[in-house]
């Protein structure tokens, strides 16, 4: 098995005596991209500075190549490279900016020359490098910090929100640019996010951040499809999310009562006892109330009655009663069609592997006596 | 106004006939002040990164202090520097009283205060993660250091200009703490106070330009390298 390039055991971050980050385990592997995703404040940068060895954890060890980094952090943090959400460029020109970190770690000059060549022309900026940083737009300047990075071909690249700051059509050129510069380097990524697309597009494995503790880590199909927890589950976009008791599981579907119906879902493993019932909005379907016979395959097909409509850019999101509280995201053309408003009364479909049951862990009863 | 103009003749005339006395006085301010502002500078730096870098509990009370010390009356730290100095003082036995070496000691005492001040000020404008950036790009701490302070030059710049003015400028505790002697401790301050209160004018006219030309020499230097733009 290949040792972790980059890893932590048991850290704990502690600012003004309140823990604010508490990691037990999480290991970023060689050549793997690691999107480590959370809501703001959850503690994420923090990680960041953990493992850039610029912040030591109150407890805790930080591993490097397997082994616990000891000694001198220097020689570490010239193995690894980190882009925060704003550019942070010197009061110099571009090239000189490029070629920084390539100076502070001793890089000969004609060595150099190349290197910022070839990094300011991955990220098409080569025509701005003798202009001044200072008068660089947003989204150049994150491609001169970008190429500054990477120009040191650093075996670790820790990313904090570098895409954050920049309006939408800049951010997606952007990645798409670093997508491509990252290609074949071969180097191992972290990368923080609040934003779960972007976790989703360039992540091999996510790792969820909430209050300071790690709730999650896997490949983003698997993270998604099946969130650990309830706050895991509503940062990744799960809108219903319900109480439930699992009255019977055969053959890999359970079925679970809510509100007074009975709901059927696909579970992978073992499914028992309360449960939280975990929709996606875009996952239900809606249809007329009179929709016989019909015109979807879902096992689940609940009646239900508009709330609630809310017009979110090309599509709409329909507030439902089904006996419990449910959420579907429809386009603007459904909308029309099926002319909702609140009181319609509609049937709300979804499929049984749309469902993802959370266990509700009871809590252990304290021993008596 | 022939009094003025008869001073400025006379400063023309002690520049150019090379009045070995004159340049010695004037020298010795320069260098006098120039090495108390370097303690000023060194000392105000370190105490600056310190306060501005690591954030350190009680910074507001330091800044309060340090801002207060802009204002240390030259006369006080001259009676505090010469009692140190004094023979039975506590520093006594060095037998700096009287020396160039106890005027740059009060100076730098003067001076301090403003570099360091004017030095937080000047690093507080610095971007707080930038420091963090540099040392993940593989800064020592000195480098990373450095480039910090490169890249607060214009304040700083300011604060090094401020402490050789309040430095140069000073008399009071020139004259305590060296006693204005002839060939040894006379700076162009000293000399000019003592030939006002000679009454003559001419000569005393003819330092005090000399010594505002002087600053304006040095203070035209300090400028230029502080306007300079960044080197590609």
């Amino acid at each position: 098995m290949t040792h972790p390039k980059l890893g932590v055991r048991d850290i704990q971050v502690e600012r003004a005596r309140r823990s604010i980050l508490v990691v037990k385990e999480l290991d970023v592997f060689p050549g793997e991209v690691l999107a480590i995703v959370g809501p703001n404040g959850a503690g994420k940068s923090t990680l960041i500075h953990v493992l850039a060895l610029l912040e030591r954890p109150s407890a805790g060890q930080v591993l490097f190549d397997g082994r616990p980094v000891e000694g001198g952090l220097l020689s570490y943090r010239r193995r690894m490279a980190v882009v925060f959400q704003e550019p942070l460029l010197l009061d110099a020109t571009v090239e000189s900016n490029v070629g920084s970190g390539l100076a502070l770690r001793g890089v000969p000059r004609a060595e150099r020359a190349v290197r910022v060549r070839r990094w300011l022309e991955r990220f098409g900026i080569e025509s701005l490098a003798r202009r001044s940083a200072r008068t660089l737009s947003g989204g150049e300047a994150q491609r001169a910090s970008l190429a500054r990075a990477l120009a040191l071909e650093p075996e670790v690249l820790l990313l904090d929100e570098p895409f954050a700051t920049l309006d939408e059509p800049t951010r997606q050129a952007l990645i798409d640019d670093f997508d491509r510069a990252l290609g074949d380097t071969g180097t191992t990524v972290v990368f923080v996010s609040h934003d779960r697309s972007e976790a989703l597009r360039l992540g091999d494995r996510v790792a969820v951040i909430i209050d300071g503790r790690l709730r999650q880590v896997g490949p983003p199909s698997q993270v998604f499809a099946a969130p650990a927890d309830e706050e895991v589950a509503a940062f990744l976009g799960v809108e219903t999310i319900v109480p439930g008791c699992v009255r019977s599981l055969e053959r890999g579907l359970a079925v679970v009562e809510l509100g007074g119906c009975r709901v059927e879902a696909a579970v992978a493993t073992e499914a028992s006892g309360e449960v939280l019932v975990c929709l996606r909005p875009e996952d239900v379907v809606l249809s007329p109330a009179d929709d016989n016979p019909p015109t979807t395959s879902a096992r689940n097909r609940l009646a239900a009655v508009v709330r609630r409509v809310v017009n979110v850019g090309a599509q709409a999101r329909i507030e439902l009663d089904a006996g419990f509280p449910l959420v579907s995201l429809i386009t603007k053309q459904s909308l029309e069609e099926l002319s909702l408003g609140a009181g319609s009364r509609v049937v709300a479909s979804f499929k049984a592997t749309a469902v993802h049951l959370i266990p509700r862990h009871v809590r252990p009863q304290p021993p008596s006596g | 106004m022939d009094l003025i103009w008869d001073g400025i003749r006379e400063a023309f005339r002690l520049i150019f006939t090379g009045d070995s006395e004159v340049y010695e006085i004037a020298l010795l301010s320069l260098t006098v002040s120039a090495a108390a502002t370097a303690i000023a500078l060194v000392i105000g730096l370190s105490i600056a990164s310190f306060l501005a870098f690591r954030a350190p509990p009680g910074r507001t009370l330091a800044l309060s202090l340090l801002n207060s010390g802009m204002a240390l009356p030259p006369v006080v730290v001259g009676l505090v520097v010469a009692i140190m100095l004094w023979r039975t003082g506590p520093l006594g036995q060095l037998n700096l009283l009287f020396t160039p070496g106890a005027i740059i000691i009060a100076q730098a005492v003067i001076a301090t205060p403003v570099v360091t001040a004017l030095s937080v000020v000047a690093l507080q404008t610095i971007h707080p993660k930038l420091r963090l950036q540099v040392l993940a790009l593989g800064a020592s701490r000195w480098q990373a250091a450095l480039l910090l302070y490169r890249e607060a030059r214009l304040p700083l710049l300011a604060a090094v200009m401020a402490g050789f003015g309040a430095a140069i400028s000073e008399v009071g505790a020139s004259v305590m703490v060296g006693g204005n002697i002839k060939g040894s401790t006379r700076t162009l301050t000293t000399a000019t106070m003592l030939e006002t209160s000679q009454g003559d004018f001419e000569t005393a006219i003819a330092l005090a330009f000399i010594l505002l030309a002087l600053v304006y020499a040095v203070m035209v230097t300090f400028t230029v390298i502080q306007q300079r733009r960044p080197a590609s």
